[in-house]
């Protein structure tokens, strides 16, 4: 092992196609999709649709390492890594945008986590077909959020028919909409809801389940006003009697005194929470990037390198989002590194998303109030901006949740020694 | 590629500074700083681990090459023992490692020698003024070209064992740019202060206020002179290192105390308003760390950035440094207030990385 800091070439190169797509199908339509909520952008749907299976990426933004060539010099796994600049990149064009990158996402993340090779070979299939296809993650309750200990959802198996019936009530699943309604340009997608099987097991009877598109008795039930990352649709879900068949249970159908399936999803966490960083920072680095051409058109340069007491107050709160942005990406490089090369990351990944949390909001608010008419004005994406990176400090569990995780991991405590 | 874990040599001598730190730094910080004094023996002994040694070539009497990567880590675990002993062990290299940053050939082997392959002898480096806008870039000491040589004119304060210095570095204006100056200790016209510097924190390490009445020197480089960028850089990134140090020798006090500490029946780690605090000074911490290993790459692989990020890992760490040790004295409570624990020393120089650059260089 070693220190090095040198971006892997295939990474670079990556970078280099996606900026292009940022500017020219991103960039360009922003402020439409933002003022349009809830509509469709499908030429950026099919053209990314096309261009990943094209890439070879079936299933959307996923890990997708290439192998090298043959006889090529072996290196390290980058795929985690690659996987976090390309979602830096696409939030960094327009946030709504990249969440809505046709495929599984959290819904496909949390079968490849917790299925069985059949259950993968099933349902992960479709990502790579036709048409773009997408899947979403139901967890939270009008009830339950951060504590998802408190999910009310119930799955019963109707033995008879060998079904599982699912009743329960779910918000804000993004993507919910596009995986569960069957639009023609679509393929079918899935949900993936959590129920418990038994209440009284708590935690450990926690379960999740795959329900397909168009099930009966699952409706879309509301899709959200949002503050920011209008293109993505945020849905209300609710589940009356809705049967799925049981071979659609991720892990086992019984249930033991541990917490084994509760943890699967708490590790399908510990690999997202550094991609949601990511994306954060993405978002703050197109504001940063948008000040500091804003001060220079007015002729303001950062003069970096001069001390702090002889820097005007612009310019130091400019170096303060250097060192913030920078530090928070190179925090979450470290967690997805840890990632590819197969070490346990539970506390990087959590700091990563604590730090971007705190950083891609602060820099984002800065730079409105630097700019001040300028940064307040819809005619710049500035201000959506500032309320599209809310966002990161608060889903894929909030800054709150991921300090309490990080202080679990320093101080060596369980979530019962620190509540 | 991207990786963030140090190689295997590095590990073995941050394993051994480490060791050092915590064995022998770290028990004595408190009466040295309360009696002025670090003990020489301990010195000695953190000279002979060879981190200065180790980034000399052997032409030049050592045995390694200079990394700041390296540097960077080596003086983190220094400093995490002790800051005023880390800058004591460390004070020969202000003036070694500028003299093999900047220096010419016949500089190289008239000094790099005689210091590395001998016992710890006071060499030293004198940047900072007393100013409340310092900047190493526009110095008040001048240096003017006299004949062939150079003058220096100015007062310099802070310089770590000048009082017994062989010689030191003294860094000036020269037309408008900053170049270093190599002064032997018998010249005309310098004079050190007999009392030592009074500060809010460092106390264990003596420090002086140096005077150059028209002393006459010689310019880092010869005539030509040298990169003034390259030496700040070094010195940016040792000063976040040592803050890296500092902040966490804090932050593992705090912790420790937080889950010894019981107050309403618990651990006070247990309570969020704790473990939150923690957990943020933490997060901290490593984003800084790898803020500072970034730009020490950086700088190693000569990338044109580097001088930059090395600058931002600096500005970065004094703020770090400042938060992390304020919050060790808040975690200890009353406790935390009293000299008898060790965290409001490490708060006090926790304070003082602003105005400490150029008391340590990689």
């Amino acid at each position: 092992m070693t220190i090095e800091f040198e971006a892997p070439k295939p990474i670079v190169q990556m970078q280099v196609m996606l900026k292009t797509v940022a500017e020219n199908m991103m960039r360009s339509t922003s402020r439409e999709m933002d003022e349009n909520e809830h509509a469709i952008p499908w030429d950026y749907v099919e053209f990314m649709h096309t261009a990943m299976r094209s890439m070879g990426g079936g299933g959307g933004l996923t890990i997708n390492d290439d192998k090298p060539k043959e006889g090529a010099e072996k290196r390290p796994p980058i795929g985690y890594q690659k996987l976090a600049s390309q979602i830096e990149m696409l939030s960094w064009g327009d946030v709504g945008y990249y969440l809505i990158t046709p495929g599984g996402g959290l819904g496909a993340a949390a079968v490849a986590a917790a299925g069985s090779p059949e259950q993968k070979a099933k349902f992960l299939e479709r990502f790579n077909g036709d048409k773009p296809t997408y899947a979403a993650m139901c967890m939270t309750e009008p009830g339950a959020g951060s504590d998802t200990s408190a999910i009310r959802a119930r799955a019963v198996l109707d033995e008879k028919t060998n079904e599982w019936v699912i009743n329960g009530e779910k918000i804000f699943v993004t993507g919910g909409d596009k995986s569960f309604t069957e639009y023609e340009k679509l393929g079918k997608g899935f949900i993936v809801v959590w129920a418990s099987i038994d209440p009284s097991a708590g935690r450990s009877g926690m379960r999740a389940f795959v329900v397909e598109a168009g099930t009966p008795g699952v409706k879309i039930t509301k899709l959200e006003h949002k503050l920011g990352i209008r293109a993505s649709d945020t849905a209300s879900i609710s589940l009356v009697d809705a049967r799925v068949p049981f071979e659609n249970v991720l892990g086992k159908p019984t249930v033991e005194k541990t917490t084994t399936g509760f943890k699967g999803a708490m590790a399908t966490f510990d690999a997202t929470r550094p991609l949601v960083a990511a994306s954060g920072i993405g978002v703050a680095r197109a504001a940063l990037e948008f000040l500091k051409e804003k001060l220079q058109e007015s002729g303001i340069e950062i003069r970096y390198r001069l001390p702090r007491n002889k820097l005007t107050s612009i310019e130091k709160d400019v170096i303060d989002m250097e060192i913030q942005l920078r530090s928070a990406w190179l925090l979450t490089l470290k967690a997805v590194w840890m990632a590819d090369n197969k070490k346990s990351n539970a506390l990087e990944s959590s700091m990563s998303k604590v730090r971007a949390g705190d950083v891609t909001t602060k820099i984002t608010q800065k730079a409105v109030e630097i700019l001040g008419p300028i940064g307040y004005s819809r005619e710049f994406l500035l201000e959506k901006w500032f309320r599209d990176a809310k966002i990161t400090d608060i889903y894929e569990g909030t800054g709150q949740i991921n300090r309490l995780v990080v202080a679990r991991q320093i101080l060596g405590y369980t979530g019962a020694e620190l509540r | 590629m991207y990786s963030f874990e140090p190689n295997e040599e590095q590990q073995m001598l941050m394993d051994a500074v480490g060791k050092y730190a915590a064995n022998d730094l770290r028990p004595a910080a408190h009466d040295a700083e309360e009696g002025h004094e670090f003990p020489m023996r301990l010195v000695s002994k953190g000279w002979e681990l060879g981190l200065l040694q180790a980034s000399v070539p052997e032409m030049y009497g050592g045995f390694g090459d200079r990394s700041a990567v390296t540097g960077v880590l080596a003086v983190e675990e220094m400093a995490f023992g002790d800051l005023a002993g880390a800058l004591s062990v460390l004070t020969p290299s202000l003036f070694a490692t500028s003299v093999l940053l900047a220096g010419s050939e016949e500089q190289k082997k008239e000094y790099l020698p005689k210091i590395v392959e001998g016992a710890w002898a006071p060499y030293t480096a004198a940047l900072i003024e007393y100013s409340f806008d310092f900047d190493p870039n526009e110095l008040k000491t001048t240096a003017k070209a006299q004949g062939g040589g150079y003058v220096l004119s100015g007062e310099k304060v802070f310089v770590p064992f000048a009082k017994d210095a062989e010689a030191l570095i003294v860094y000036a204006n020269l037309d408008g740019v900053t170049q270093g100056f190599i002064v032997k200790k018998e010249a005309q016209g310098l004079s050190v202060s007999t009392e030592r510097e009074k500060l809010m924190g460092l106390n264990a390490l003596p420090m002086y206020r140096v005077k150059l009445e028209n002393v006459t020197a010689s310019r880092l480089g010869g005539a030509s002179g040298h990169d003034f960028g390259l030496i700040l850089a070094s010195m940016h990134l040792a000063s976040a290192a040592a803050a890296l140090g500092v902040a966490r020798s804090s932050f593992e006090y705090a912790k420790s105390y937080a889950k010894e500490r019981e107050a309403f029946g618990v651990k006070i780690a247990q309570k969020q308003a704790i473990a939150f605090m923690l957990a943020e000074m933490a997060t901290e911490l490593e984003a800084i760390r790898l803020l500072t290993w970034e730009a020490a790459w950086q700088l190693d692989n000569g990338k044109e950035e580097a001088l930059t990020s090395a600058y931002l890992a600096f500005t970065g760490a004094c703020d770090m440094a400042m938060m992390v040790t304020d919050r060790g004295v808040q975690i200890y409570g009353g406790h935390g207030y009293i000299r008898e624990n060790p965290v409001e020393l490490l708060m006090r120089n926790g304070r003082g990385f602003p105005m400490l650059l150029g008391l340590a260089i990689v």
